[in-house]
């Protein structure tokens, strides 16, 4: 389990380090802050996949309630970090629970197309709300203040405010796969008939882990909507919880840190190509079909690779 | 809302059903008989929309850009198996999600760089210009209608090509249980491979009849491609007759929502409010109905294997 965990930690040590070493001008910034929140999105659908084995095709639904919770405070008010974090991690938990109540019901192939329709659901919501912008998205007045500072607002330290809950949340995650809880749901992901019949039902287990990632990626949202200012429902589109998913695989199922790999070497490989030709996707396409196909344990798979 | 209106409304949503058959119909079989989830079906609809646009703007004949565009998009269909799909067939679900998703973000990128973002406009054939008198007053497109018709005389094929001829056997088989028809001595290999390129061509079908009633552009196929989705999950996977139905209600939902949801909402919310919100409460029904459906049966209404 912790072989090859080196790289992850380097990872974050130059993150760390980045700001202070010559990295700071605004652009390397937004850039950093976009990949280390993506990445923090990532962890949190790495446990549900990698641990719990429901692969969700809604993840970024979540990402986005996060998001216009802290929107819809914006709008009437309130701003300060004590009313908007509980508000929007709640509405995440609450919007998968509820969700999850009924998705996890089924399993496979069913399992992900019903959490995509529940995506879809979310990103219908939230282009007719009016009142947020619509379809154009809503533009915050303020970022979030935590205790009455404009903290966030502070390219620094929202860079490692960003960092400390990636770390955070990958931490967070780690342990609950490791205690009781996450024994019960890896060992239903593996069997789910066997873990039955030593005496628990996986149910219960599957939709608090569900709650729990949920809850991890409105938190990101809280972050991601606070780094750009600006929230639409582009965020919450199918495509963005498959990039989701991309980052997850790219970095390799089965190992939490790997989503923090993939996402940083996503939003890495988005922004070269991206600079080299405006037809980038058509090289990122075919990438990430190789990196399906060839690439079987992601790139935690190169650096640690698996016995037995 | 007047009758005239609903009888247009509800026409319109069975011609929306009929080009989701086409599309779902390939998927479900795709689905059914390899277990696999093929994301990039909707860019083969979207592929079959521009080779029918730029075949007929070439050609000068929308029927030659028909029969032309067919063969073109099975054989995009065969090249894609070939290269990428094959290989996938023996991973778990989430590589096939992932790497058919790449596939979309490729041809939907290409497809911009041939044939440019804006949209392209697919004039309607001299033949099926105009409109018919439905009801007294109301006049009709005959091409919706010959899309209507198009689309049930392909279904019908479809039915007898499934259920009536050796191949469709195997494919129903296959659907059922493929690893005891392969034991059975059939090249399992060979079916799916054209299964596949039979789906791929169905939907170019699809996308070149869409072609004069919607705009071509990029990125047209995601949105069937989720709808499809809805369809054969709701239908059953695997099953064509579950796909047929589905498709109707699903584009009945869509259809009749997206007019009826405005005006339903008018009676709490002011007009501009009421037309957001009602489109976007009628963008949400089919995943309503989709989600009840699978609450109360996972899997769906005619499932395939027991």
């Amino acid at each position: 389990m912790m072989r090859g965990v080196w790289l992850p930690l380097l990872a974050l040590a130059a993150l760390a380090i980045a700001p202070l070493a010559g990295f700071s001008a605004s652009y390397e910034m937004t850039l950093m802050a976009r990949a280390m929140i993506l990445a923090m999105a990532a962890v949190s659908l790495s446990f549900l996949v990698g641990g719990a084995g429901l692969v969700s095709l809604g993840h970024a639904a979540s990402v986005g309630v996060g998001a216009y919770a802290v929107a819809i405070l914006d709008a009437n008010g309130f701003t300060d970090a004590a009313q908007v974090l509980p508000v929007a991690i709640g509405a995440a938990a609450i919007f998968a629970l509820l969700t999850g109540a009924i998705a996890i019901r089924t399993s496979g192939v069913h399992f992900i197309m019903i959490t995509l329709a529940f995506g879809q659901m979310a990103f219908f919501t939230a282009s007719s709300l009016s009142a947020y912008g619509g379809d154009d998205g809503y533009t915050l007045y303020s970022r979030t203040e935590v205790a009455g500072a404009r903290l966030l607002e502070n390219r620094l330290a929202f860079h490692y405010i960003c960092l400390g809950l990636l770390a955070a949340s990958w931490a967070v995650a780690s342990m609950l796969l490791a205690s009781r809880f996450g024994r019960v749901l890896r060992a239903a992901r593996e069997n789910a008939q066997r873990a039955e019949a030593v005496g628990f039902t996986p149910y219960p287990y599957r939709l608090v882990g569900y709650g729990i990632a949920g809850a991890m990626a409105g938190v990101a949202g809280v972050l991601l909507v606070n780094a750009t200012e600006f929230v639409s429902p582009a965020m919450l589109s199918w495509q963005r919880s498959g990039e989701l998913l991309f980052m997850v695989i790219l970095g390799g199922v089965g190992r939490l840190w790997g989503a923090i790999l993939g996402a940083l070497v996503f939003v890495g490989l988005e922004t070269w190509l991206a600079e080299l030709t405006p037809h980038w996707k058509m090289i990122f396409g075919p990438l990430l079909v190789v990196s399906v196909i060839a690439l079987r344990g992601g790139l935690a798979g190169l650096v640690a690779p698996r016995h037995g | 809302m007047t009758t005239q209106l609903l009888l247009v409304q509800a026409l319109n949503g069975l011609q929306l059903g009929i080009l989701l058959f086409l599309v779902a119909a390939g998927l479900t079989l795709v689905f059914g008989v390899m277990d696999f989830i093929n994301l990039a079906h909707g860019v083969q609809y979207m592929l079959g929309a521009y080779l029918g646009a730029s075949l007929a703007a070439a050609t000068g004949s929308f029927w030659w850009g028909l029969v032309l565009a067919l063969p073109a998009a099975l054989l995009a269909g065969l090249l894609l198996e070939v290269l990428v799909f094959r290989h996938l067939y023996a991973r778990d679900h989430l590589a096939q999600v992932l790497a058919t998703f790449g596939v979309i973000l490729f041809l939907n990128e290409g497809v911009k760089l041939v044939w440019g973002a804006a949209p392209l406009q697919v004039p309607i054939p001299a033949l099926l210009q105009g409109g018919v008198e439905i009801m007294p007053g109301l006049q009709y497109p005959i091409y919706r209608i010959a899309v209507l018709v198009a689309g049930v005389a392909t279904a019908c094929g479809l039915w007898w090509l499934v259920e009536r001829t050796r191949a469709g056997m195997l494919v129903r088989a296959g659907a059922s249980n493929a690893p005891m028809v392969s034991a059975l001595g059939v090249d399992i290999g060979r079916l799916f491979t054209l299964v596949f390129a039979f789906g791929a061509m169905l939907a170019g079908f699809a996308g070149v009849l869409a072609g004069p009633i919607f705009s071509v552009e990029p990125g047209m196929g995601d949105n069937v491609l989720i709808l499809a989705f809805v369809v054969i999950v709701i239908g059953g996977i695997g099953s064509i007759r579950g796909a047929f139905i589905a498709a109707l209600l699903v584009g009945l939902i869509d259809t009749l929502g997206k007019s009826l949801m405005p005006d339903l909402m008018r009676l709490f919310l002011d007009a501009s409010a009421a037309r957001q919100t009602g489109a976007a409460l009628a963008s949400m029904l089919v995943y309503i109905a989709m989600a009840a459906i699978l609450a109360f049966r996972p899997a769906g209404l005619f499932p395939v294997r027991a």
